[in-house]
């Protein structure tokens, strides 16, 4: 390891190589990205209930079963709880300052959030493919 | 090691200012993001239901239209729309337009008044295609 004997940063920032952001900005690009697919799919999504609203169950059933349908529910579904993921993150960052606790919430919020998303995909695959 | 206590200053948090629009709608923001994830966990339970049984998706219009299940979808829609709007707002900001106190007030006014709008707009019309059905 070769030593900068200009540099201002501790040992142990070298020995984790994050500095003090943690990460770089793809997080705040990542969130602009789907806020903005996320813009277009829920405006569909809303508009989609509003038409949909109460419907009798074979009504929903074809109306999910639908290829259209059920390809943007999925990309809503993906869209929204990785924005939702993205968005969490931050909150547990700011307010959470236990760092184990901190950890195992951020940790969590990826794997539950991933873990809804592959249920909400395979049930909509059910009733496209049922 | 010895562990000594610093006194650092500390910026001043919300308890010192007075509720200004800019701050009062970034509270909001975050709190419609969360409200949001917990209305998509509805819409998973919308999805399960419809996939698993008709008795299921039975009980979930059920719920849905219960005085409880009808604020919900209200709060919903209000949150998601909200935070569409003010999510706008944040897009003109990385643009670097909009940053003066005056227009960020402004456009704050605007994301109140459209949001409440689609609101109230959606759910009458929704409500209005609902009375010709049935």
């Amino acid at each position: 390891m070769t030593q900068d004997k200009n540099s201002i940063q501790t040992p142990i920032a070298k020995v984790k190589g994050l500095g003090a952001a943690k990460n770089g900005t793809e997080h705040w690009l990542y969130q602009r990205i789907s806020s903005i697919a996320s813009f277009f799919l829920s405006l569909w999504f809303v508009w989609s209930m509003v038409h949909t609203a109460g419907a009798a169950y074979a009504e929903m059933y074809s109306w999910l079963a639908y290829p259209v349908n059920a390809v943007l529910m999925i990309l809503f579904v993906i869209t929204a709880f990785f924005h939702a993921a993205l968005g969490a993150q931050v909150i547990v960052e700011d307010y959470i300052h236990c760092e184990a606790f901190k950890m195992i919430k951020l940790i969590g919020i990826k794997l539950f959030y991933s873990a809804t998303v592959v249920v909400s995909i395979f049930a909509i695959l059910e009733v496209a493919f049922g | 090691m010895t562990k000594t206590k610093i006194d650092r200053p500390l910026s001043p948090h919300l308890s010192i200012y007075r509720p200004q629009m800019t701050s009062v709608l970034s509270i909001l923001h975050r709190a419609t993001g969360l409200a949001l994830i917990l209305g998509l966990y509805g819409v998973v339970w919308f999805l399960v239901a419809l996939a698993h049984s008709e008795a299921a998706y039975v009980f979930f219009v059920y719920v849905a239209f219960t005085p409880i299940g009808q604020l919900a979808l209200l709060g919903f829609l209000f949150s998601l729309y909200y935070h569409l709007c003010n999510g706008i707002r944040h897009l003109i900001w990385d643009t670097g337009l909009l940053f003066d106190i005056k227009n960020a007030t402004r456009a704050g006014l605007a994301v109140l008044l459209t949001s409440s709008l689609l609101t109230v707009g959606t759910w009458c019309y929704t409500m209005f295609l609902r009375s010709l059905a049935v």
